[in-house]
């Protein structure tokens, strides 16, 4: 039986409601939540944080999440006062340190990333994705150019790739990838057209390697009159070394909560700042910061931006995260981003060879890894049965998190692997010792995995009774 | 090297395993036109020099007594929340999906959704959305899909003109109209509109963004008369006080929506808070985002899991709710410590104390030579004045005061060029109350 807030509740007085609102509108019973000392509040969340994996306790190679370690630093400048406690409708000249820091670090994504434009304003990668996309759709709808309402995207795309598409109105085709992990050409050639809004990719793929064919492909979809969308997921794989803008790219999304190495906090905040070529910027989200003439610097509005697709949220977008991007960034400088993909590529590929060596197959044995890799666990669930959601929890009985299972699905019993470059070879080394015993269990001892995990607050969970049950609120 | 391990013997031996000689090589398989060794970056600071420079700009931020609200509130947050909400194993932890590892998150995100639940007098809350505002045009998306057909959205123009400006970029994508009920200009709450057309749903903010509660009894019925939805949008901590969302006129409002950032997240330049978003169990499976249910495991143990996953867009892609995945979890998590710290008497307490001290400063203020109140009608903690000059260059000189004074309704496209829309909370003194009056005294004086 687990410890519940509602078990800490000691009884209080009622207050008083004011007497000069309406008793119409008031409430009608006290608000039943509990009340519980500070100490047992104090308790009660510590145990509760004790139940969870984390960076700061367990390595987390968790594939597509860039699970990085979070700088300390850039949590304590965060929480200076001066920047906590700012409402945002302060006037421009009441927060002019907080500007500062958010153009710069737009200078700086745009000098990162190859692009002419930044705005920091969308909360995650998907909003930013939505961002990116509508922009596409403003600039077409902008130049009379109305029929294009498809996008592609590849199969292998995260789910937030269609979902956004679908979400500023387009109609999503999948595109296949060919057996070595490029895309299919032919198949996209099939689908380029007047029709064409553009293309969403992210690369290196979903599939943990580059595509090779990348400018071929820009030229062939600008050929057709549509544009290029670049998800920022994998960013991390080439920072400091190649530029989105380069490869094609007119738009994109930056997960600043990955690769700039903000923290995920169990879900998110994120921030995911979009990126444009000159072209797009009359269309970006707003709020944007611009540096006047005299240095001082404002917000830019709708009467800056006429053609801007809106905005996206009540405010400037999660400022507190973009604060700590920008600690990150200041503190690696020019030299320290190109060590993040340097050392990321470093750890992708040893650990590969690693767990090739002691018998995993990787899916695409031929390719060299980008920051994270995919290993099939099909062999073992012809000899065993054994399946990677088995093998992902036995891990956890290790003191490791699992690595992402089952995405990308073309994969079968696919494990995403991203050890990230902050860990060392220590860690990844232990690693491997426990993937090969996990190996040997799994063909001798099968059901240890199959009962897995063992050593956790909670054995695996009835996932179709929570649903059939559906208990989401409680503790009366 | 900040934040990397690795000394030049380990490089050079995982080089060697990988079986190649230079970093360079592990890009072999990108084209060497796509590469470059150098971008516009400044160099990289210590930590030391970085605190420096940041506390630098910290310190150009104006230290300002608030008295502004708008839809973000300067509320006092007890040291518990935030030491614990920054521990590493919340902190930086990934997305609940492996339940077994995650129970610490999973429970707070459970406790979170009891919480809300209770105030809203709803029985479904999701763990979070982004913003207030967004989460408004993800419960304007579900309501068009519960209700089905080419349908639009009856928006109030006296909702917050940020939340309106959200709703037009992101139903706008969607080709979905959004119709305008007015207001009545002499008591600033909304008139019954004639005829619903062919809406989906009407929304019904309490506050409205005059700071003025609405006849939200009437306004519900209307809507269900009408066989619309009735979507609430709500303060939460208002809520302490105010006639929960699920019992507003006879059957209750549908929807709860709202911005949770009064619940214990900083102001901190506009984000990150997070929106929550309450509806009835019914129509749980057109809700967006995350969702946590209680559960056993093989051995009967009590434990917590995300739940109706099918909804969401990692499993149904481009048919799911929402594009939604990243929330702001952290944010929920302070969010459930600080309703659990300070527990239901302590947000009712602090509820009280809000409009308490609101009720004192519209009272001295009123007091003011040339000041006046266009609104009659009950509140909860903000106001408008009317000032004898405009809002703007009163607000601007009361920051020589140390004062954020207001939010001039003229940055919104309402009210006069007078009006100035001002907050209190439990964060202001008796002192604080009278050092704004004698300021605002002080600059109408002069200008």
């Amino acid at each position: 039986m687990s410890d519940s807030i509602f078990d800490h509740d000691h009884h209080v007085p009622a207050v008083a409601l004011p007497s000069d609102i309406p008793a119409a509108l008031l409430r009608k019973t006290p608000l039943n939540l509990p009340n519980p000392a500070e100490l047992e509040v104090l308790r009660h969340y510590t145990r509760l944080s004790q139940k969870n994996f984390s960076i700061d306790t367990q390595f987390y190679p968790l594939g597509s999440c860039t699970m990085k370690y979070n700088p300390r630093i850039a949590h304590t400048m965060a929480a200076l006062p001066g920047f906590a406690r700012l409402h945002p409708d302060t006037p421009a000249q009441g927060m002019q340190g907080l500007l500062q820091v958010l153009w710069e670090l737009q200078e700086w994504l745009a000098a990162t990333t190859g692009m002419a434009a930044v705005s920091l304003t969308p909360a995650a990668g998907a909003q930013g994705e939505l961002a990116g996309v509508a922009m596409i759709r403003a600039y077409h709808a902008a130049h009379g150019d109305h029929g294009r309402r498809k996008m592609l995207i590849p199969t292998a795309a995260h789910g937030t790739n269609p979902a956004s598409a679908q979400m500023a109105g387009f109609d999503v085709v999948e595109i296949p990838n060919l057996a070595d992990g490029d895309l299919d050409m032919a198949f996209l050639d099939q689908h380029l057209g007047p029709d064409i809004a553009g293309i969403m990719l992210t690369n290196p793929s979903t599939l943990g390697v580059f595509e090779r064919r990348i400018t071929e492909i820009a030229a062939r979809v600008h050929g057709a009159g549509g544009l290029l969308y670049y998800d920022g997921a994998n960013l991390n794989a080439i920072l400091g070394r190649v530029r989105p803008g380069q490869m094609g790219f007119d738009a994109m999304h930056l997960n600043l909560h990955k690769t700039f190495a903000t923290p995920h906090g169990g879900g998110g905040p994120g921030a995911g700042a979009v990126a444009v070529q000159e072209r797009l910027r009359p269309f970006l989200p707003l709020p944007v910061v611009a540096r006047e003439a005299a240095g001082a610097l404002r917000w830019l509005d709708e009467g800056d931006l006429p053609r801007s697709i809106g905005r996206l949220s009540a405010h400037g977008g999660n400022i507190g995260v973009l604060l700590r991007a920008h600690a990150y960034l200041r503190r690696l400088g020019r030299a320290g981003v190109g060590r993040v993909s340097a050392y990321a590529a470093l750890n992708a590929n040893y650990l590969l060879r690693e767990l090739q060596r002691v018998g995993y197959q990787a899916a695409f044995p031929e390719r060299r890894a980008s920051h994270e890799f995919i290993l099939s666990v099909s062999d073992l669930q012809k000899a065993t049965g054994i399946r990677a959601l088995d093998v992902a929890k036995r891990l956890l009985d290790f003191g490791i998190h699992a690595p992402t299972v089952y995405f990308p699905q073309l994969v079968p019993e696919c494990l995403l692997i991203e050890p990230t470059e902050t860990e060392s070879k220590a860690t990844l080394d232990r690693f491997v010792t426990v993937m090969a015993q996990i190996r040997r269990e799994a063909l001798e001892q099968p059901e240890l995995l199959r009962e897995a995990p063992h050593h956790l607050p909670v054995g695996r969970l009835d996932e179709a009774l929570a649903a059939r049950r559906l208990d989401v609120a409680g503790g009366l | 090297m900040p934040y990397i391990a690795h000394d030049a013997a380990e490089t050079a031996a995982m080089l060697a395993a990988v079986g190649v000689e230079r970093l360079d090589q592990l890009f072999d398989e990108i084209p060497p036109v796509l590469q470059v060794q150098d971008m516009a970056l400044p160099e990289g600071l210590s930590e030391m020099a970085l605190q420096r420079e940041l506390e630098g700009r910290a310190l150009a931020n104006a230290p300002l007594r608030c008295f502004a609200g708008g839809g973000a509130y300067a509320h006092h947050i007890p040291a518990i929340v935030w030491e614990i909400a920054g521990r590493g194993e919340f902190y930086s932890a990934y997305t609940p999906y492996q339940a077994e590892a995650s129970q610490g998150t999973l429970q707070v995100i459970y406790e979170y959704q009891s919480f809300i639940t209770r105030l809203t007098g709803l029985e479904v809350s999701n763990a979070s959305l982004y913003d207030g505002a967004s989460g408004l045009a993800e419960a304007c998306l579900m309501a068009l899909r519960i209700q089905g057909g080419d349908k639009s959205i009856l928006v109030p123009e006296n909702l917050l003109p940020g939340w309106r400006r959200v709703l037009d970029s992101v139903l706008g994508l969607q080709d979905i109209r959004l119709v305008s009920v007015p207001y009545d200009r002499a008591t600033g709450t909304l008139i019954l509109p004639a005829d619903a057309g062919d809406a989906a749903a009407l929304i019904i903010p309490q506050s409205n963004a005059l700071g003025l509660l609405e006849p939200v009894d009437a306004l519900t019925d209307w809507a269900h008369a009408h066989g619309l939805l009735a979507i609430a949008v709500v303060n939460p901590l208002a809520l302490a006080l105010l006639k929960a969302p699920g019992v507003w006129g006879t059957q209750g409002a549908d929807m709860a929506v709202g911005e949770g950032q009064p619940l214990g997240i900083p102001l901190s330049g506009g984000g990150p808070y997070f929106g929550f978003l309450a509806c009835r169990k019914a129509q749980v499976r057109q809700l967006p985002g995350r969702l946590v249910a209680k559960t056993v495991d093989g051995q009967g143990r009590e434990g917590f899991c995300l739940t109706l996953q099918a909804r969401e867009q990692h499993i149904r892609r481009g048919k799911a709710t929402s594009n939604i995945c990243t929330n702001q979890g952290l944010m929920v998590t302070a969010a459930t410590i600080h309703m659990a710290a300070l527990g239901g008497y302590g947000l009712q307490q602090t509820a009280v104390l809000c409009h308490e001290r609101a009720v004192r400063l519209r009272e001295l203020l009123a007091g003011v030579p040339g000041v006046s109140l266009p609104y009659g009608g009950a509140f909860f903690h903000e106001f408008v004045v009317r000032l004898p000059h405009a809002a703007v260059a009163v607000r601007d000189a009361l920051l020589g005061y140390g004062l954020l004074a207001g939010l001039p309704l003229s940055d919104w496209g309402m009210g006069e060029a007078g009006d100035l829309l001002v907050c209190a909370t439990e964060l202001l003194e008796e002192a604080d109350l009278l050092a704004y009056r004698g300021a605002l005294t002080s600059v109408l004086e002069t200008l």
